[in-house]
């Protein structure tokens, strides 16, 4: 039996599947898209399959999560819907209900959070509502597992139940014409209710016409019944549905739903008071975001960090597993991948996870107790501007710590192309492993002079933003109208089950992709850097410059000229920060004949000093902070976006940029300096005669109709 | 004609009707904004811009801009 739980977002639907499957169940990604998608087995049960839909207002086609779980349900057609609704929240809930009951499918309505029901003194008659509606209804609350049992068996009753499920009527005059549309469109009908394809060809519903294909006569025949009820009542079809389906569902929720204190403030009202209040709110969010960061990335977070980083990977693992393999006598090479290529490439990554798990715990329980609604609403104004939502703002300052978790934090943004574009600028902040590069910089060039590092902020910050207003006028970015239309859900404290459950999926996912993704770039990046040509033969080699990533290096160097640093050395170090951008600063002191540098290179800093000009040496900062991330940030864009193309575009975005910039800083700045005036002068400028174009030019007009989300 | 970005905070008005077809109109009905709805303004955002409006008995966010396709009386 396959049962599908469907429901409003905070209804409380994860603490209900969760309540029913225990720890039967999978999580993955909807197919092409980075919808959650939630699959278990029922407790005790396990021929049972229980699909956990993403949280819906309604059906309609202009969400991802609304196409999602509309096609599920009507083409996987599950045995019985539980619709869970919010006691506390009838009317709207019961909406979406009159659109389930539709599908023809079996259903049972839980009325959750009727513990928060009784203790505000409200009566809701599980009872009354049954009988207007005509489904079984139980009463329950996820949170505190009261009366699943109940559900469970009433659930698995009407699984078996293969009868006609009740729908509710609309007006007369609606009523006719879906009528008429039913006798045009009803053969159609394979297995799917007559009544809702009707109701969804009434609607003029795209996603609809498009899967069933009407010929030119029947076409008009439905636009013709559809024509006079809208004439009729004066408005147009779709509007006509939703209007009788709230006044329903507004009747249903009024005869079954008494409320003790009408007017009396809700605790979330006082807690609103505060904490979107309109001197309080800034002040309140800074401090909260600064707890965040603080304990996440800069005590207990770093503090485990850096002891993964330096002592289990460096000191305990990786001279464990070398003596061991050196112990059964282990070929040379085979080590060094092991231990070099895989424990360090790979232990580099998962030496943040302790961090994320941290941090993730927070943006659970922020996320679960309702503030996360708050920040966006806080802070929607600020970040529209630029093409990004209130909701970005966490991204990017965990972006400051690692990009990472950042990009992974990205998830809370519900609409898809805000999010693309959080991710896609996020990584301009710069992150904790490209400190080093900011300290190397200004340690050789500027004397140590205190603007450097946060000139780096500035220009990552700067980057953000002029990368959200030229790409919000872009194409791809442009031509979604979706609105900004968030519900601010009643504040709840979160169980700690379900934070640490989200804690834990999120942690997981990452380190499954460092097995994966960065796996196998770690091996590359090795190989390349330890095998070489030394006299005509294939051989590993000692030192790093002899190695194929050096002749890669010097090969792709020109492409560095015009900004400043067109030489092999930097052009390796540049490479080797894709792996981790903490290796950047190890590199360059390598292939200057280091064995080993600080942290900062000091030991370099006079060769550097020597070799280049203040103006190439900001030119190569701006390029290693904006340009492609490490390979771990890399792979969790992908994860992120759920799309090899948009992958590469961000991925290809960031290099562009990046190269931009630093050209421009390269060649106005040593025309300014030097007076030195060439070809790539005058490219510099159209660059940025380009770049300002793109900022400034109009945005293209936003359409009320706009295009519809494809799936 | 009010519309609905006009309202003041802690004024109470009634749904007229809202302009627009397709995605923004359909969004705006599903969450309740549907013809003689009372709606409450509660607050502006700090920096002016989202509305927080209470209707159906829960609290609601949408931006000025959408507001506008809303006429109120």
């Amino acid at each position: 039996m396959k049962i599908a739980i469907a429901g409003n977002p905070n209804s409380g639907k994860t603490t209900l599947f969760n309540a029913l499957t225990g720890l039967n169940q999978f999580v993955g990604n909807w197919p092409g898209v980075t919808v959650e998608k939630k699959e278990g087995k029922l407790k005790k049960k396990k021929n049972v399959h229980i699909m956990d839909l993403p949280g819906i207002y309604s059906l309609s086609p202009y969400s991802l999560e609304e196409i999602i779980a509309r096609d599920y349900l009507v083409n996987e057609r599950p045995d019985v819907i539980i619709n869970i609704i919010d006691g506390t929240n009838l009317e709207r809930s019961l909406y979406l209900t009159t659109q389930l009951a539709e599908l023809g499918i079996p259903m049972v309505i839980a009325v959750n959070m009727m513990d928060s029901v009784d203790k505000a003194g409200d009566k809701l008659d599980t009872k009354k509502l049954s009988e207007q509606l005509g489904y079984p209804v139980v009463g329950i609350s996820a949170l505190k597992k009261r009366n699943i049992q109940q559900l469970i068996k009433e659930t698995l009753k009407a699984g078996e139940d293969k009868g006609s499920v009740p729908v509710m009527k609309f007006n007369s005059v609606a009523e006719e014409a879906i009528t008429g549309i039913k006798e045009i469109v009803g053969s159609k009908a394979d297995g799917i209710n007559d009544r809702w394809l009707a109701v969804k060809f009434f609607e003029r519903d795209e996603k609809v016409s498009d899967t069933y294909k009407l010929n030119k006569s029947e076409a008009e025949a439905v636009e013709k019944y559809i024509k006079k009820c809208e004439e009729k009542l004066d408005d147009t079809s779709e509007s006509i549905i939703a209007n009788e389906r709230y006044k329903y569902a507004a009747k249903v929720a009024s005869s079954s739903f008494v409320k003790k204190d009408k007017g009396a403030l809700t605790v979330t009202d006082k807690i609103d008071k505060v904490v979107t209040n309109r001197f309080l709110a800034l002040p309140i969010f800074v401090v909260v975001m600064f707890i965040v960061y603080f304990v996440s990335v800069t005590t207990v977070g770093a503090i485990v960090t850096d002891w993964t980083n330096e002592v289990l990977f460096a000191e305990l693992i990786a001279p464990g597993v070398e003596d061991w393999l050196v112990s059964i006598n282990t070929a040379d090479w085979l080590t060094g991948l092991i231990v070099d290529g895989i424990i360090g490439g790979v232990g580099a990554v998962l030496g943040f996870v302790p961090q994320m798990f941290v941090l993730f715990l927070f943006l659970a329980f922020l996320e679960a107790c309702g503030y996360m609604a708050r920040i966006a609403f806080i802070l929607d104004r600020l970040f529209r501007k630029f093409g990004l939502s209130g909701k970005s703002f966490i991204p990017m300052l965990i972006g400051t710590g690692c990009s990472v978790p950042g990009i992974m934090a990205s998830r809370t943004i519900e609409n898809e192309r805000d999010r693309k574009m959080t991710i896609i600028t996020s990584i301009f902040m710069p992150c904790g492993a490209k400190l080093p590069i900011i300290a190397l910089i200004a340690g050789a060039l500027f004397n140590e002079a205190w603007w450097v590092a946060p000139s780096a902020y500035f220009m990552g910050i700067a980057a953000v933003i002029i990368s959200g207003i030229i790409l919000k006028k872009t194409k791809p970015f442009a031509g979604d109208p979706s609105p900004f239309v968030m519900e601010l859900p009643a504040y709840r404290w979160p169980t700690v089950g379900n934070v640490l459950k989200s804690m834990w999926e999120r942690g997981w996912s990452f380190i499954k992709k460092a097995g994966t993704v960065v796996l196998l770039s770690s091996i590359f990046i090795w190989f390349t850097s330890s095998f070489g040509i030394i006299e005509g033969k294939f051989t590993m080699v000692e030192d790093l410059s002899d190695g194929f990533l050096s002749k890669i290096g010097t090969a792709l160097a020109w492409i560095f000229k015009p900004l400043g640093f067109g030489e092999w050395r930097l052009t390796v170090a540049t490479i080797m920060g894709l792996v981790a951008k903490e290796n950047v600063v190890s590199t360059i002191g390598i292939l200057y004949g280091f064995a080993e540098v600080s942290e900062s290179g000091e030991e370099i800093w006079e060769l550097l000093a020597a070799s280049y000009t203040q103006i190439a040496a900001y030119s190569y900062l701006a390029f290693n902070l904006l340009c492609a991330p490490c390979f771990a940030a890399i792979g969790a864009t992908k994860r992120e976006m759920n799309s090899g193309k948009w992958t590469w575009f961000a991925v290809g975005y960031q290099t562009v940029f990046a190269y931009a910039v630093a050209l421009i800083i390269y060649q106005i700045g040593t025309l300014i300096s030097t007076g030195a005036f060439g070809l790539w002068t005058v490219i510099a400028f159209i660059v940025l005669g380009l770049m300002l174009y793109l900022l400034f030019r109009p945005q293209p007009k936003r359409s009320l109709t706009g295009e519809r989300i494809t799936a | 004609m009010e519309t609905l970005d006009k309202v003041k905070a802690g004024q109470s008005v009634t749904v007229r009707k809202i302009r627009g077809t397709g995605p923004v109109k359909k969004r705006l009905m599903d969450m309740g904004i549907t013809q003689g709805t009372e709606i409450t303004v509660v607050k502006l955002a700090p920096l002016g811009d989202p509305i927080e409006m209470k209707l159906r008995g829960y609290d609601l966010s949408i931006r000025k801009a959408d507001a506008e396709l809303v006429e109120v009386e």
